[in-house]
């Protein structure tokens, strides 16, 4: 830390992140939605500069480009906290009390769902089915699965994370 | 110096739902413990076995003595079973689900399937190629490219009677006839692994557990329709089915099973994999198709169905995972073995994904045919807890409930439309006395409402006016007209919808007002919700008979609704009280009432 990134400098990083995911998956057709998501996972969200570089790699419109990033629900277009929890809200999970682990989530963090922790540490989300529906309730954080969920199993999670 | 246990083989389930309930710290404890016994011993990784209910499952199998299952295995077993089983030669029977020669209650859970899909899954290493062949694995590629034309294939999958298992049921041969009829190349392949539907996991167990079946499948089918190259178009939320199907992909090539000239034949065929970014909808395949071309996975009209003009405008079959998965056998052991399984109609196997309030939840394959008791039931052991069974979800949000009444129901294709569900893909969320029905259709609304790509007006507002509805009925705002308003939106959006997530939106609500309609008049009429879900409609007592005052509730509740002096009866206020469900789960004498 201690060193602070101006927005011009944060944006010439980004539109540097295209270039180089341009380079390397391509831009031929079809290519637009891999290039998205490679992105994405660099910067953690899409900036609205480099989906106007992205535009340019493509020959897009800017529109265009647009239209496909928020048709989808996989891409962000605002930045994320450090952790995204993901809780499933399929119909297993719905049936084995999903609400009550997003509800019980947001309160210990503090925090409305689809929302990021004032810290930047969490975003919590709720997603459609995460297909591990024998172990309903069920929860992602990060690439981690977490199963067999109760509202204070949920909580001790949340908290332990990462510390 | 290494005992020498030679031949022994442990297995362990190292699926996604055996991960997230702790295969891969029982697999970290197995690779610690074996090298500290120095124990030659091969530990070895599988698919899913499909006893998701009894995660993490391990196998051991010492020569000459079978296989003996573990389940739910903890870490801090491994020590036990390495020292008794593996050593000693005896299991350690308190913890076995499933040995030879024994009669255990698990056995039951198997006994009614057919796994002719899953026939690998949860047996061999899906990362390894060479375990697939040593399990037949090629041979129906072998025999179609060797023996048979792309006619004789077709006809051979039309014979069998295999149709798709998407959930629409077309039949597969025809498909695959109509595609190679067309003049126009190249011609393009697509397996959907967008599996969507919430409650399903069918596609994602194959994938993970057999993804070389699914990838001979497909090659046979292009070989049938003439095409050239192929898309897996997989769901961004599967990344371990994404990673073994690269794994799957690279071998296959290796060993000439994919590529130029595939096992010395003139006929070459290549893949692509393409991860979905979030989009039920691209399960319709025109959608599909506009998602894999990097557009905004939008329906169009049909036709010119996508065998004449699909993918880049070329001719393009589309079929699921489950539907390749299936053609292997077929071609291996011959159409009319495939077709002894099953009804007059549908023909061979499903697998379904049983989950909800059911005791044994996992990945089941029975004939087309078997009853929704026998599902239920004899494989799934009933609902937990001794409630009573109350409806079975089939389909996601394009089906519906089948109600208690229909439990004799034979699956198949036919009969389950007919109750106005569908068969789907193959979720099966068991529900009991604690589901609210209209809880359950609100459920299904809001997401397809979320999901509608918002190009047909009926879709895009009918499904937001019905959610709306749904909501002011839970919100015990419910009004006399309601119900009929639902059921005229509902066939206002059927008829007027392009593609089948429009088509089959209102499902849900319509099926649980044919089966359910008392509910939705409780609600409407009583301002009450029988299952006891709707937050606005119910409260929380405590009962002064079977209250002890152990002061429980009082420390869990959040807001300090529930007091009471210790060893008398507590309380709940109803002013602070959030309906947030804590002291009823905290309560040991199941003093708490919901009303």
């Amino acid at each position: 830390m201690g060193k602070t990134t101006t927005t011009d400098e944060k944006a010439t990083g980004h539109i540097a992140a295209v270039d180089e995911v341009a380079e390397r998956v391509g831009t031929g057709r079809g290519m637009l939605i891999p290039i998205l998501q490679q992105v994405q996972e660099r910067i953690g969200y899409l900036p609205p500069e480099a989906l106007e570089r992205i535009a340019e790699h493509t020959e897009e419109s800017a529109a265009g480009v647009f239209g496909v990033a928020s048709f989808y629900s996989q891409f962000r277009l605002e930045p994320v906290g450090r952790f995204i929890i993901k809780v499933c809200h399929g119909t297993a999970c719905h049936v084995q009390g999903a609400v009550a682990i997003t509800e019980a989530i947001c309160d210990e963090l503090d925090v409305a769902d689809g929302q990021t922790t004032a810290d930047g540490r969490f975003t919590v989300e709720s997603v459609a089915c995460l297909g591990c529906c024998s172990l309903a309730p069920v929860m992602m954080i990060q690439e981690e699965t977490f199963g067999r969920l109760t509202p204070d199993k949920a909580r001790k999670i949340v908290r332990e994370y990462g510390d | 110096m290494a005992t020498t246990v030679e031949g022994t083989e442990i297995t362990v389930g190292l699926s996604s739902c055996g991960i997230a309930a702790g295969a891969g710290d029982v697999m970290k404890a197995l690779e610690r413990e074996v090298e500290k016994r120095g124990l030659e011993v091969r530990l070895r990784r599988t698919g899913c076995v499909g006893m998701c209910y009894r995660e993490p499952v391990v196998d051991v199998e010492v020569p000459g003595a079978g296989k003996v299952t573990y389940g739910d295995v903890k870490p801090e077993w491994v020590g036990k079973i390495l020292d008794q089983h593996v050593v000693g030669g005896e299991p350690v029977d308190e913890w076995v689900v499933r040995e030879p020669e024994k009669t255990l209650p698990d056995d039951s859970y198997y006994d009614a399937q057919v796994r002719l899909v899953l026939a690998n899954a949860g047996t061999i290493d899906p990362e390894s190629v060479d375990e697939y062949i040593s399990r037949g694995g090629y041979d129906g590629l072998r025999k179609a490219l060797g023996s048979m034309s792309p006619d004789d294939v077709i006809e051979e999958i039309k014979s069998s009677g295999l149709r798709g298992r998407g959930g629409a049921g077309f039949p597969t041969g025809v498909k695959w006839e109509l595609a190679k009829k067309q003049e126009a190349t190249p011609k393009y392949m697509i397996v959907n692994a967008d599996e969507g539907d919430p409650g399903a996991f069918m596609d994602r167990s194959i994938l993970e557990g057999d993804p070389h079946a699914v990838l001979e499948g497909l090659v046979i089918g292009a070989y049938a329709v003439g095409a050239s190259e192929g898309y897996f178009y997989v769901r961004a939320e599967y990344p371990l089915a994404v990673r073994r199907l690269k794994i799957a992909i690279a071998d296959a090539k290796e060993r000439g099973f994919l590529g130029e000239d595939i096992l010395g034949s003139d006929f070459s065929f290549d893949v692509h994999i393409k991860e979905g970014a979030g989009a039920f909808v691209c399960g319709e395949e025109t959608a599909l198709i506009a998602s894999i071309e990097g557009k905004r996975g939008m329906p169009r009209l049909r036709p010119p169905y996508p065998a004449a003009e699909g993918l880049w405008g070329k001719p393009t079959n589309n079929n699921n995972v489950e539907t390749y998965a299936n053609v292997p056998w077929i071609i291996r052991e011959g159409a009319g073995a495939y077709a002894s399984h099953g009804t007059e109609t549908s023909k061979g196997t499903k697998v379904f994904a049983l989950a909800g309030k059911i005791k044994r939840g996992g990945l089941v394959e029975v004939p087309m045919g078997t009853t929704l008791r026998e599902v239920i039931f004899d494989i799934g052991g009933g609902v937990p807890e001794d409630r009573s069974f109350k409806a079975v979800q089939l389909g996601g949000p394009s089906g519906g409930c089948i109600p208690a009444e229909y439990i004799d129901l034979e699956v198949d294709y036919e009969s389950v439309t007919k109750t106005g569900a569908i068969m789907g893909s193959g979720g099966m969320v068991v529900m009991d006395d604690s589901t609210c029905m209209v809880d359950i259709a609100r459920f299904f609304l809001n997401f397809t409402q979320d999901e509608s790509c918002g190009k047909c007006t009926f879709c895009r507002v009918g499904t937001k006016r019905m959610l709306e509805v749904l909501e002011r009925i839970c919100g015990g705002e419910g009004r006399e007209g309601d119900i009929e308003l639902l059921e005229e939106l509902g066939e206002k959006i059927v008829s007027s919808s392009l593609c089948g997530l429009g088509q089959t939106a209102p499902n849900p609500v319509l099926t649980t007002l044919k089966y359910f309609r008392d509910e939705y008049e409780a609600h409407i009429r009583e301002k009450r919700c029988p299952a006891g879900v709707c937050k606005a409609l119910i409260t929380y007592e405590i009962d002064p008979e079977k209250c002890t005052g152990c002061t429980l509730c009082a420390r869990v509740c959040p807001t300090g609704a529930a007091s009471g002096e210790k060893k008398q009866p507590h309380t709940i206020d109803q002013e602070l009280c959030t309906k947030c469900d804590a002291c009823r789960r905290a309560c040991k004498f199941d003093a708490v009432v919901v009303r």
